[in-house]
């Protein structure tokens, strides 16, 4: 059985195994969990689903966040996608599908926390991208959430995936990572490449801070899933290429605990400093609690 | 933790904490009240107070008194729904001594008069600390499939209980006796590992001295 404490130890098993992580990870969920592959499967399978379906529904021009902040954004960003805009279409078409997520997210919308609400769009920007661009299968793209699933559990256990303890590094920093390794995975990438493109994420995040305007789940975070994708593809590309991470994956991510102890509290979820506190930031916070 | 606990839960936005644990919370209070409700008068403390509006927790915590899970897409819709069901609602701000910050206390009446008050906090993740109901000091996060067992303070009852789910092959991971009066009314807080089925609810509910028993799932 796997003990999800390090990114390193799952490789080098799904190595020996001659397998990929996706499917080590898979087979040993459903040992310990105590429940068949193919129910645990079907399970990821809907969860896929349901990140389809909050791209699709995200996208609606008309859509707001309930606090009247954001929304509509993702509308924009699909109808110039299709210009191919600076970076090109298929980039564009997944910045689009994150910031929908996102947006319906902030709407009340159904959404998988991966790993958490505020980081949800993260996954279906790239998992979802590859696999609605046609670059795999809908088998491949529910295999790959195992294998994001498996890097958010060894950061989970040696670092954090929440913003009040580590900042968004732990929130979009971690997905980030996750969505690296997964994308590897679906290009026909080595768990070697997956972990380099995990510690290249890591690594570009690190020092993240967390702080909502108003404590809301809307500003910076829908914009800061859009620069978790980017970060996600070209990680994932520069692993491919050949690239390594100098600095082990395990041990960024211990880099990203100790920087996640020492930001202050008040770069945490609180909402005390960065963003939320500048004079924007205040008005708009006031605005929504109604004071003014 | 398991694979599912990154990839999901499934939930309605936009804040696990504010959102999906608060719609657990008022569920909690729906399921221990047992009926109907017509009137839910819900005091919030700490940062639920200031923030409950933009974050849609009150929409949250209305569709769990109304029963609903927290991926329910009638989450958003919740005070309409309240209204068209006769289901009254209330807010307050309350300083609740030292709460979590995501603290709510919920009073509900049924349509046949029951009556109940639960308060717990959203601690993240959508999980949840429940910390008292009617009165008595609980303590459990909704991590585990929870038991909770009304009863009376009566010779017996424990091991009636705890024999029971032993012999139904039951593990009980955790264990806790709230009784704020010798003989009178207490409750048990019980985790386990496993699924609980609804026979064994059933079978504990007609031991004696048993008034409910209710289930709280894990997420
Ligand atoms: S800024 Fe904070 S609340 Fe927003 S996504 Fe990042 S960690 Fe989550």
């Amino acid at each position: 059985m796997l003990d999800y404490n390090s990114i390193a130890a799952i490789c080098e098993a799904a190595k020996q195994k001659q397998t990929t992580i996706s499917a080590l990870v898979l087979s040993d969920q459903a040992e310990q969990m105590e429940i068949p592959e193919e129910k645990l499967y079907e399970r990821m399978k809907k969860s896929l689903h349901v990140m389809q379906e909050a791209v699709k529904e995200g996208k609606n021009p008309d859509i707001r966040s309930t606090s009247g902040l954001t929304g509509g954004d993702a509308a924009k960003v699909e109808s110039y996608a299709h210009t191919g805009g600076i970076t090109g279409k298929f980039l564009n078409h997944a910045m689009a599908r994150a910031v929908a997520v996102s947006e319906y997210n902030a709407a009340m919308g159904k959404i998988v926390a991966s790993p958490t609400a505020g980081s949800c769009g993260i996954l279906p920007g790239t998992v979802v991208s590859m696999l609605e661009e046609g670059r795999c299968d809908e088998h491949a793209a529910v295999m790959a959430l195992f294998t994001a699933g498996a890097i958010g559990m060894v950061i989970a256990a040696k670092a954090s995936i929440a913003g009040a303890q580590g900042g968004c590094q732990a929130e979009c920093g971690s997905a980030s990572a996750m969505a690296a390794a997964a994308l590897v995975e679906l290009a026909g990438g080595t768990p070697a490449q997956a972990a380099h493109a995990c510690a290249m994420a890591i690594k570009n995040q690190l020092g993240l801070v967390c702080d909502p305007v108003a404590g809301l789940v809307e500003i910076p975070c829908i914009k800061r899933n859009v620069s978790g994708i980017a970060i996600a593809f070209t990680s994932a590309d520069m692993a491919l290429a050949g690239v390594e991470s100098k600095i082990p994956v395990d041990e960024c991510i211990l880099a990203m605990r100790q920087v996640g102890d020492m930001l202050p509290c008040t770069l945490k979820e609180t909402s005390q400093a960065g963003l939320a506190a500048t004079p924007t930031g205040i008005l708009l916070k006031k605005q929504v609690f109604g004071e003014i | 933790m398991n694979v599912f606990d990154i990839i999901g839960p499934v939930m309605i936005g936009p804040s696990s904490s504010h959102t999906a644990g608060a719609v657990r919370l008022g569920r909690v209070a729906w399921k221990i009240l047992e009926e109907k409700t017509v009137r839910a008068d819900i005091s919030l403390s700490g940062s639920f107070a200031q923030t409950y509006r933009g974050h849609g927790t009150d929409k949250a915590l209305v569709a769990g008194i109304m029963g609903m899970h927290s991926d329910d897409e009638r989450i958003r819709r919740s005070l309409a729904l309240a209204d068209e069901e006769g289901l009254v609602y209330s807010f307050k701000a309350l300083d609740i001594r030292d709460a979590h910050p995501n603290t709510a206390r919920i009073h509900l009446k049924g349509e046949n008069g029951a009556e109940c008050t639960v308060q717990g906090a959203s601690i993240g993740g959508g999980n949840i600390l429940v910390s008292e109901i009617n009165g008595m000091e609980v303590s459990f996060t909704g991590q585990y499939n929870t038991l909770m067992v009304l009863h009376y303070d009566k010779p017996g009852t424990i091991a009636a209980v705890t024999n029971f789910m032993a012999y139904s092959g039951t593990n009980i991971g955790n264990f806790r006796l709230s009784r704020p009066k010798k003989g009178g009314e207490a409750v048990m807080t019980i985790e386990v590992d496993q699924d609980v089925d609804e026979s064994l609810i059933q079978s504990l509910r007609i031991l004696p001295n048993v008034i409910n028993v209710i289930l709280i799932r894990a997420i």
